[in-house]
């Protein structure tokens, strides 16, 4: 017996050992070997080193494009991974954990303020002030990136929230289909005219009113347009109860009572939210810039307008940094600074029709083929990013308040939306 | 430390059959220490840390913080979706399981009193098993919708869809397991029925008993084992539903099918990224869940001394 048991202790004992051991190794990792940010110089490091990129799956096409170009020009490899939208953030985390971050990369802009916090990315302060075009730079993604002065990301992917309209059913419904609604209620008003037409399968707009990411992102412009804020400076404190955003709740309720908005609208929690619209089925919707490239018909483009007119736009889409894991960040600076560099933006950006995240690339080759893309990166003068470092807990998440509020304001008949604006404002300042 | 030689020294000069035996002991440990090893890599191990993590600050991103213990449990039975989490989760279990095993236990009735088309039937009732329930949940999720599904003009003229509504969100994935899950308990039970000797079933018809007595007086009693499996398959199963309301629901619609495993997903990663809390919530889940079983397998085993 007393045999047994010591056998036991012995086997366990060792086997601990060896899960510490291992433990060990996996925790050790070492810290020699590699290139820094201080050594990168002004353009990096290109050595035919292999780098790792991560990205969300809306930004896919981008990417591609983006890493195809630099591999095809450069000695440095990239390998991209693109991850589904939902599943980002937790295997960001998981890696983040496990020192097991790729060289290089993306997170949606709203989330970049709490994982620069947290020390996911390494300053690059140092190497943007090298970049003679460093003020020409989308300071809306510069600053969501910066913590107490020091920059850490770079604007890898622009996607602003645009007003877009199917210029073959503004004819049909007897509207000017290269005029713009001028403010929300024409913008109403255009959708009934659409729903009018009683078109078979044909809605006045379309939107996603259980995708918390899709209302932020093409809701709060429109508050935004009538010169009126939806966070406190700090984002601690949510201002979505004020006299701007009830209108715009209004104009929605009212919407979507009279019928002219698309039924799957009420459930979509985000995949499928442009579809209707990309299928030619919807009139006009507020819409993401990225997607110009691939709406395959006539469509007429402006900012989102508010209550009382006015044009702004959500200056989202992902910024860009070296991990805290990177042993290559040198040859990870090489990939940043070219993405800045005008080959980058507009060879192959602007080819693509997405927009440019520098203001002095604005007007170029491809932009001036098609004003849309002058309307586009006029607008996102005028556009903002909010900034809050509990954003994703208080907006996008499946549960967050911010979704109560609309469904509760928009689609329900209860009065509760002090109550569910103050909810947003516990969890913002959390 | 002083004690240990003279013990050692003792221990020294065995009998040939204290060695023997003890050489016993250690080819069973060899035996043993594969699942031994695999037990304690992938399920004590795993416990521990989740344990140290619900006594930990451990937000997602910046890792373990440091301890601190009663908050993380405070704050989780505190969350605002705690209580109609576990309510929900309830309801759902409740549901799920009566439907489940009283429709497999008449599927399997009904494959094993038919005699021409058992092939055909017991097949038809377990096709549905072979697919992954995160793949049949996506097929769902394609019919249930009202943009793209087969019955998307038939929601549109009754102007209803099927995740709607929290009624509705709440039948139409019950459905959907009920559709997965019923093959594979009717399979169960089957072997269940089998297992009943014939002589029972002939003693009755010879007493004269019917159908319905047969039944209520020979296969339910009899298959007490086969339901005490199954009961506390389909319970512990329903207790930790995620993949079917992840992927159809989200937790929506208006929050109403948030169950206990989506909201620790939603503590982790979708939002709070706070791991400490939802180890927290894990540590209560599985406190229940024991309970909870241990409670089922009692009952079960008391009823069949009675």
């Amino acid at each position: 017996m007393t045999g047994r048991k010591r056998l036991a202790t012995r086997l366990a004992a060792s086997l601990a050992t060896g899960v510490l051991a291992l433990g060990l190794a996996g925790c050790g990792g070492g810290s020699d070997s590699g290139s820094s940010l201080a050594d990168a110089g002004a353009t990096g490091i290109d050595d035919g080193s292999t780098l790792t990129l991560w990205t969300r799956a809306p930004l896919e096409k981008q990417a591609k494009l983006l890493v195809e170009a630099y591999n095809s020009s450069h000695k440095n490899k990239v390998e991209l991974t693109v991850v589904p939208n939902d599943d980002y953030v937790a295997k960001v985390g998981a890696a983040a954990g496990s020192h097991g971050l790729p060289d290089l990369f993306a997170a949606d802009i709203v989330y970049v303020p709490n994982w620069v916090k947290q020390g996911l990315f390494q300053d690059v302060s140092g190497n943007i002030n090298g970049l003679p075009f460093k003020d020409k730079l989308n300071q809306g993604h510069i600053a969501a990136g910066t913590l107490d002065g020091k920059a850490h990301v770079l604007p890898f992917v622009m996607d602003l929230s645009m007003m877009f309209w199917n210029k073959e059913l503004f004819k049909e419904a007897g509207l000017d289909p290269d005029k713009a609604p001028a403010n929300l209620q024409e913008y109403a008003a255009a959708a009934k005219a659409i729903q009018g037409l009683n078109k078979p399968g044909v809605y006045g707009t379309a939107t996603g009113f259980s995708c918390g990411g899709c209302l932020v992102f093409t809701w709060f412009p429109s508050v935004w347009a009538d010169g009126d804020e939806v966070l406190s400076a700090d984002g601690t404190k949510s201002l979505l109860a004020d006299d701007t955003a009830k209108k715009v709740y209004a104009t929605w309720k009212d919407l979507v009572d009279s019928g002219a908005v698309l039924p799957s609208s009420r459930d979509e929690t985000g995949p499928t939210w442009t579809a209707g619209f990309t299928e030619g089925k919807v009139g006009l919707m507020l819409y993401p810039a990225t997607l110009l490239s691939s709406t395959p018909f006539d469509v007429g483009v402006a900012g989102i307008p508010g209550p009382a007119g006015g044009s702004s736009t959500f200056l989202g889409g992902d910024g860009i940094g070296v991990s805290k894991d990177s042993k290559k960040a040198a040859q990870a600076w090489n990939f940043l600074q070219w993405l800045v560099s005008e080959d980058a933006q507009v060879g192959v950006l602007a080819k693509n029709h997405d927009v440019v995240a520098r203001s002095d690339l604005a007007v170029n080759e491809y932009s001036e083929k098609d004003d849309r893309l002058v309307t586009i990166n006029t607008v996102a003068g005028n556009g903002d990013t909010p900034v809050a470092l509990n954003f994703q807990q208080a907006f996008n998440a499946p549960n967050s308040p911010w979704l109560t509020l609309v469904r509760g304001a928009v689609l329900g008949k209860d009065d509760s939306l002090d109550a569910d604006n103050d909810e947003i404002t516990t969890v913002l300042s959390h | 430390m002083t004690a240990t030689p003279p013990t050692r020294c003792a221990s020294l000069p065995v009998s040939g059959r204290r060695s023997r035996r003890r050489g016993h002991a250690a080819t069973g440990w060899l035996y043993a220490s594969p699942t031994a090893l695999f037990v304690l890599l992938l399920f004590v191990l795993p416990l521990f840390l989740v344990l140290r993590m619900s006594g930990s600050d451990w937000p997602l991103l910046a890792g373990n913080q440091g301890i601190n213990v009663p908050d993380n449990f405070h704050e989780a039975v505190s969350h605002r979706f705690f209580r109609d989490s576990v309510v929900f989760t309830v309801k759902y279990t409740v549901l799920t399981t009566v439907i489940l095993l009283a429709l497999s236990l008449g599927l399997a009735v009904l494959v094993q009193e038919s005699t021409r088309w058992k092939g055909l039937l017991r097949t038809s009732f377990l096709v549905p098993s072979a697919l992954g329930l995160a793949s049949a949940s996506l097929l769902f999720y394609v019919l249930y919708s009202p943009l793209a599904g087969p019955f998307a003009d038939l929601m549109r003229s009754w102007g209803f869809t099927f995740l709607g509504t929290p009624e509705g969100a709440l039948w139409s994935t019950i459905f959907l397991i009920v559709w997965r899950y019923a093959g594979f308990y009717m399979l169960l039970m089957l072997v269940g029925l089998q297992s009943i000797p014939d002589e029972v079933y002939e003693a009755a018809r010879i007493d004269g008993a019917s159908r319905w007595q047969t039944f209520v007086g020979i296969t339910l009693p009899l298959l007490r084992p086969t339901l005490t499996l199954t009961t506390v398959l389909c319970v512990t199963g329903s207790l930790l539903a995620f993949d079917q309301f992840y992927i159809l629901t989200k937790g929506g619609p208006d929050n109403s099918t948030i169950t206990i495993v989506q909201l620790i997903y939603n503590v982790a990663f979708q939002g709070q990224n706070d791991l400490g809390v939802a180890a927290a919530l894990s540590v209560i889940t599985l406190l229940a869940l024991v309970i909870i079983n241990i409670a089922q397998i009692r009952a079960f085993s008391r009823r069949a001394d009675d």
